[in-house]
């Protein structure tokens, strides 16, 4: 995998019946996409009474209409397809003492001075929270402002004394 | 000039090259026949007493010789002896081929100077990513078709991240584990603290820059391993992703840091190999891999550049 990949969400409504996710999965992994999670909101309907399934997907830009495209000719209800929707995600780690150093004001900073919002959070803290834990937030960024949004991660984790692990995204040296 | 793990190498190897061996020196010692050298002889001297003649040094320094090959310890900061090794033979105009990184890494801009003034010519394939070509196919490309280089630098750090996140160990452990191996060595601050990998990013930065501007390790941006725990590899394999200790150079300077990059994709190499991807303009991301480390594989590098400069 070339560092032209690029991670994309989609959102898609499954009928809520036997098979349904797998049959929607198909087409992305046979198109070139490479399936990074899956939230299926089975106690949630939407309005057609349909279930809401957002899958993070990573692919090369130039593949991304062919996985949309599949999905669609598979029958699958793409929700969120527009062009304009899509974000680009960005996964970062950040070890530290994140929950001393106040992880929700962390998260809210980032939020704040950059074009990201938070799409999911996870911690670990094998040690308890008093010491050294990891946090993996995903990050939905407008398309350019990739590197402004890592910039702000840098500056609010240098200030807590946090480590980032950053992904290694084109032109970042 | 060195008379460590490629020194040696290179000494017992350069036959089978064709070449001549005319002088060997260590720290203490040389050795010095116009008429070439017994390597086998040399090298059994050189583990049976530690030394390699009884000759001064200085002595290989003034040796009849077409090529110096400088494999004595990388040294920081003014990158001596190595660079005073490098300065000599410039002056009578030889050639001289790099397998210590001091003298590129720390005074690119001095031995620039010095070759410029000399009828002798510069080579250092070996000081970066051992065996991979990475310097010669930068060439073969040109310079300026390159954009970036970014890749795996350092087998111990990789050795000791790969399998972090294989068995979920700690860091402490598996570090442990990489010096029984021999993988680590009892000091491995150059290797864990990026450094290492740092010398390697800014000669890249410094032949990318190709004299626009010149690097020293004062200006990577340089970050360790020491401080990832598993539970941010637990984290990010959960999402099809694992850290690697990636270091990137362009023509702007140089960076060295862990990253998240995904589990299949062409840097997550594991054990102690090295990778290096080269963005290009014209012909996309070029990767080269391999072993990045050893005396034979850091003298096969040497070789390599003797024989560019027979050409």
């Amino acid at each position: 995998m070339d560092a032209a990949v690029r991670a994309y969400t989609v959102r898609l409504e499954l009928v809520d019946e036997p098979g349904e996710l797998l049959r929607a999965l198909e087409p992305i992994s046979e198109n070139g996409g490479n399936l990074l999670s899956i939230y299926h909101e089975r106690g949630n309907l939407t309005p057609r009474g349909n279930i809401p399934v957002e899958v993070d997907l990573e692919c090369r830009p130039d593949r991304f209409d062919v996985v949309v495209d599949a999905l669609r000719d598979a029958g699958v209800t793409v929700i969120q397809a527009g062009e304009d929707a899509y974000t680009e995600q960005v996964t970062v780690l950040l070890v530290g003492h994140l929950v001393d150093t106040d992880l929700s004001d962390t998260l809210s900073r980032v939020e704040a001075c950059s074009a990201a919002s938070v799409t999911d959070l996870s911690l670990d803290a094998p040690e308890g929270t008093d010491d050294v834990s990891s946090a993996r937030v995903h990050l939905a960024v407008e398309s350019d402002g990739v590197v402004e949004a890592l910039e702000t991660v840098r500056a609010v984790a240098e200030e807590k004394d946090l480590q980032v692990v950053e992904p290694l995204v084109e032109g970042s040296a | 000039m060195g008379a460590g793990a490629v020194g040696r190498s290179v000494v017992a190897l350069a036959g089978e090259h064709g070449h001549d061996v005319v002088a060997v020196a260590d720290s203490q010692t040389a050795v010095v026949d116009d008429d070439g050298l017994d390597a086998q002889a040399v090298l059994n001297r050189k583990s049976e007493r530690g030394s390699v003649g009884d000759a001064d040094p200085g002595a290989a320094l003034d040796a009849e010789y077409d090529v110096l090959v400088e494999a004595t310890p990388t040294t920081l900061d003014d990158a001596e002896p190595g660079f005073g090794h490098v300065a000599r033979a410039l002056e009578r105009d030889r050639d001289v081929v790099l397998a210590n990184k001091g003298p590129v890494a720390e005074r690119y801009a001095d031995v620039a100077d010095l070759e410029a003034e000399s009828a002798g010519r510069v080579r250092f394939e070996a000081t970066v990513a051992g065996a991979i070509p990475v310097l010669g196919t930068i060439e073969d490309y040109g310079r300026s078709q390159v954009t970036a280089a970014k890749g795996i630098f350092n087998g111990t750090a990789n050795f000791v991240l790969s399998r972090m996140a294989a068995e979920g160990l700690s860091y402490e452990h598996v570090l442990a584990e990489a010096q029984d191996l021999g993988v680590a060595e009892a000091d491995p601050t150059f290797d864990v603290d990026g450094t290492d990998a740092a010398l390697k990013c800014v000669i890249l930065a410094n032949v990318l820059a190709d004299g626009d501007a010149t690097y020293t390790l004062d200006d990577a941006d340089v970050e360790g391993i020491r401080s990832i725990p598993p539970s941010a590899l637990d984290l990010a394999a959960e999402d099809g992703r694992t850290v690697r200790l990636v270091g990137e150079a362009t023509a702007e300077g140089a960076r060295v840091g862990p990253r998240l990059v995904p589990e299949s994709g062409p840097l997550a190499v594991t054990g102690t190999q090295n990778v290096v991807q080269l963005d290009t303009d014209a012909a996309g991301a070029l990767e080269l891999g391999g072993r990045g480390a050893g005396g034979d594989e850091t003298a096969s590098a040497v070789l390599a550049d003797v024989r560019r400069l027979e050409d």
